[in-house]
């Protein structure tokens, strides 16, 4: 049976292997063997059997789905081929990683994540991926998409090669098919103080604290970050470096140490913190993450220049 | 299980600044969200803030224009206390940084938006809403709020009395995306629902596909109203092939309508003659859609919005964000060639009733933002008002939640002694929608202490989900989903007419009995995005059948409401609000006047005219 799914694609390895696995998982579940106690020590509950059953039941219609679809979108002229990462450690078959592949008709306009969407819900439920403004202000949909960290949203199928490969962010770690961990990227922002503090405000509590125009602009690209972390997962130092801040971070810090109402006392703070073991020095100047960013944001600049601040800051001390 | 003072429900702006004030009134504070605070749709506001904040301008002047704005069916006790707190609001934004565009002398720069005649809108480019929300989510990161991101709040934690008055909110159930976990959260003052809109109860939208109504349907679900649902506002200048917002700020900078015969339509069609592409939201998409169905669009679809003419600095300077939407999402470069652009659902202007203080009919239960209706929008939002709206009553609804002193309201909640019910038999049965219709803690208020009865929602949450995920068979929640979202698109949109908006309630109907056989076929607890989104069709299907009723019954043309065979404002019989309350799964109908005596004037309805 396995070789009707793989009919129109003899050359997609992964797509076998796909299917393969989860006839394996099958089989496996059928004879009971020790792949459930490995898991489930204890004598599962009705609730849990229930579940187990399901499962396997899901991994069957997946397979058979996954079989269908390929069959229709054969016959259709224009579908587009997205060959997707798949992993999910809490379901059989599924719990060592593969590529699964989706042939979705082709519409003027369609994005990475049209598609995506047009999969799951007409192809396979189970499909995860996060995602949700699709206009590129959200930032939950940056993959990894031909080879480089882009938004799925923003990604015009029209100008990618085919088979398209869409897998996560690379250096973080899956939670499920294309959902990765974003806590360690989290974390990373915060640790720059990314909040603004200022003691200088005027007295009166609808008098505005002002800013120049020019200093508006020196910092409007770094305000324009949503948090996608494509550029830390394009960054080569952050990927060995766990604990450098990576550029992101480092971009909020630039916002805020470049902004003039912030006090003289703040931004020296500011530039103490980013000169930390982990932060600004670590960046070897490789572009990567300024590449990605989908927002056009001037990241390794921006380091530079924190660079050159911290350098004018110690030279006042020196 | 969790505890906290408040816990609010949501991360939006809304719920950011619900968070932040609940918190400087002493509050232990846990926001519930199931996006992380940066991903809410609040970032996807393009144009600005309203605020009377120039010493030309007045609070007087917001209100009457808000009031105008609304088509005589907001509240003006709601109205004025949102004018006269904005100002002070927004400096607070920025205060905490915000980086607004500046005028030459470093004030906040403002611009011109429909339907007032002031320049009156504070921006920060053409990503205000972006601006904001970061903002507020790096005040709750300073002040060490804790966020429950990617929890999904399925229920709240309501005591069962017959009278909603009567009941009490103790919390809420959520399940943790991540792991599938469910956890009950005991609120000890209050819960605060700030979810947003419901565009995901429409085909063509600009909002967020996480928008789908989670907040107002569980309320309604709890026994607190729907108000005024049938006023969805259709913003005139979205992308056609996806739904992308370009911001009214355009227009504001003088982008201009044409149609496929190159007429400036809005002047020359005589749609607006005073205020042109400046006039209300929903004169310019009607006008637009006149247009297209008078074969004078393009393609028979759109009209062109073309701001070549302002000029490349301008436009890079201010609206730099809606060159790269055009080329990203439509492929067309606007410093080059106009837009194309057409009507798209925008925004719910009615919601959850709640009073200036974001309090409910239920006891410890707030909302405020999108999901509520204080009423200060009526029949049709200002564009600029509705980040003002969650700042002001945002504000409030945390600072009462938290205990904070704050005066008593105005505005009337609940079946007041001029209440009325409607004279109105929906034209097919209704019914409710899925598995588990009990919208209510059982056990009441005496039989258990409160966080028992938080124990008790929660297990009988996690009983609903394992048999949601158990079911064998059934139909995919996502063709449900777009049961509802075509014929909302097409029956409910900017033109009204009886036949369609019947046909309507007998497709939402059509989906909820599809719902009773709902199928998760993904059985991961590892973030199961099937699970969720089956969860959020039930809520969509909830909040599309009060929006149909609602419109069904207003046999009046007022503000965003548009019947064929009404077409005039009538005063006499509709100067009222519409509410919808859930009566054992159907939806049952009632009015409330609206109340339009202020403190600093009277607003008497006068025909809109721009």
């Amino acid at each position: 049976m396995s070789t009707d799914a793989t009919e129109t694609a003899a050359a997609e390895t992964e797509a076998e292997t796909n299917v393969a696995a989860e006839t394996e998982a099958e089989t496996d579940a059928a004879a009971e063997t020790g792949t459930a106690t490995e898991t489930e020590p204890d004598v599962p509950s009705p609730g849990e059997r229930r579940r187990e059953a399901k499962r396997e039941r899901a991994a069957e219609r997946d397979a058979e789905a996954q079989r269908e679809a390929e069959d229709v979108a054969a016959s259709a002229d224009d579908t587009v081929h997205l060959r997707v990462f798949r992993y999910d450690p809490d379901v059989e078959g599924k719990t060592e990683p593969y590529f699964d592949d989706f042939h979705v008709p082709f519409t003027k306009g369609m994005t990475v994540l049209d598609a995506l969407i047009w999969a799951r819900d007409n192809y396979d439920p189970s499909l995860t991926f996060r995602h949700s403004c699709r206009q590129a202000i959200c930032g939950s949909d940056a993959l990894f998409v031909n080879g480089r960290q882009r938004l799925a949203c923003k990604t015009q199928i029209s100008d990618m090669s085919e088979p398209v490969m869409v897998e996560p962010l690379p250096h973080s770690a899956v939670e499920k098919d294309l959902v990765v961990d974003m806590e360690h990227f989290y974390d990373q922002m915060e640790a720059v103080e990314p909040y603004f503090q200022t003691n200088e405000l005027p007295e009166d509590e609808l008098e505005e604290q002002r800013q120049t125009r020019e200093n508006r602009e020196k910092i409007k690209m770094s305000t324009r970050c949503i948090w996608c972390a494509a550029c830390m997962s394009s960054c080569n130092i952050a990927a060995g470096n766990n604990e450098y801040l990576g550029p992101a971070a480092l971009n909020k810090a630039y916002r805020f140490a470049m902004d003039e109402r912030e006090g003289e006392d703040m931004t020296e703070h500011r530039l103490q913190l980013i000169e930390e073991e982990n932060g600004v020095w670590r960046c070897q100047t490789q572009f990567s993450c300024t590449e990605v960013c989908p927002k056009d944001i001037p990241l390794t600049e921006h380091i530079q220049a924190l660079k050159r601040e911290a350098v004018k800051h110690n030279l006042k001390f020196w | 299980m969790h505890e906290y003072d408040v816990i609010v429900v949501g991360a939006g702006g809304a719920g950011l600044r619900t968070a932040i004030a609940a918190q400087e009134a002493g509050a232990d504070v846990a926001i519930v969200t199931k996006l992380h605070p940066v991903r809410s749709h609040t970032g996807a506001a393009e144009g600005g803030v309203n605020a009377a904040l120039h010493p030309d301008d007045s609070v007087e002047d917001h209100a009457y224009e808000t009031m105008k704005g609304s088509d005589y069916l907001a509240d003006a006790p709601a109205v004025e206390t949102f004018a006269e707190n904005i100002p002070r609001e927004v400096v607070q934004l920025e205060r905490w940084g915000m980086a607004f565009s500046r005028e030459e002398d470093g004030r906040i720069s403002q611009r011109p938006f429909g339907g007032m005649a002031f320049p009156r809108t504070a921006y920060a480019g053409a990503e205000t809403g972006h601006h904001l929300l970061h903002t507020m989510y790096e005040q709750v990161v300073k002040r060490g709020i804790t966020v429950y991101d990617e929890w999904y709040v399925t229920r709240l934690v309501v005591t069962d009395e017959d009278d909603p008055a009567d009941r009490r909110c103790h919390g809420v159930v959520a399940i943790d995306i991540g792991t599938g976990e469910v956890a009950g959260f005991h609120a000890r003052n209050g819960v605060v629902l700030a979810t947003g809109g419901a565009g995901q109860v429409f085909e063509h939208t600009t909002n967020a596909i996480s928008n789908s109504a989670d907040g107002m349907a569980m309320a309604y679900r709890a026994g607190v109203p729907l108000e005024d649902m049938e006023f969805i506002q259709f913003h005139p200048t979205t992308l056609p092939s996806t739904g992308v917002l370009i911001t009214e700020g355009v227009r504001g900078e003088g982008g201009i309508l044409y149609n496929a015969e190159g007429e400036r339509f809005m002047f020359e069609r005589g749609y607006a003659n005073n205020a042109g592409e400046l006039a209300s939201r929903d004169v310019v998409s009607r006008a637009e859609l006149t247009e297209v169905n008078e074969g004078r669009g393009i393609e028979d679809e759109y009209v062109h919005l073309d701001m070549r003419h302002l000029g490349e600095e301008r436009i890079i300077d201010r609206l730099e964000n809606i060159v790269h939407l055009a080329e990203d999402f439509e492929g067309v470069d606007p410093l080059e060639e106009p837009m194309p652009v057409k009507p798209g659902c925008h925004y719910t202007m009615g919601g959850i009733e709640t009073d200036e203080n974001g309090r409910t009919r239920i006891d410890g239960l707030y909302a405020a933002g999108e999901c509520a209706c204080v009423s200060m929008h009526g029949a049709n939002r200002l564009g600029g008002n509705s980040l003002a709206e969650l700042l002001v009553f945002g504000e409030r609804a945390g600072r009462d939640a938290a205990g904070g002193e704050i005066e008593e309201p105005e505005v009337p909640t609940g079946r007041t002694d001029d209440a009325e019910e409607a004279d109105f038999e929906p034209p097919v049965a209704l019914g409710t929608a899925g598995v588990e219709p009990a919208p209510v803690a059982d056990g009441g208020a005496m039989a258990a202490s409160p966080a028992d009865l938080v124990e008790n929602a929660a297990e009988s949450e996690r009983a609903r989900i394992d048999r949601l995920l158990e079911r064998d068979d059934g139909v995919n929640h996502a063709r449900i989903r777009a049961t509802v979202q075509d014929t909302m698109g097409q029956h409910v949109n900017v033109f009204r007419e009886e036949s369609g908006l019947e046909q309507a309630l007998r497709d939402v109907l059509e989906a909820r009995s599809l719902y009773q056989e709902v199928h998760v076929e993904d059985p991961s607890r590892t973030f199961n995005t099937d699970l969720i989104q089956a969860l959020e069709t039930r809520n969509v299907i909830d909040v599309a059948e009060t929006i149909v009723v609602g419109a069904l019954a207003r046999e009046e043309f007022r503000g965003a409401h548009w019947r064929e065979k009404h077409q005039t404002r009538k005063d006499d019989e509709w100067l009222k609000h519409t509410f919808v309350s859930w009566n054992d799964g159907d939806p049952k109908l009632w009015y409330r006047p609206v109340v339009l005596e202020g403190e600093m004037q009277n607003y008497e309805p006068k025909e809109r005219s721009y």
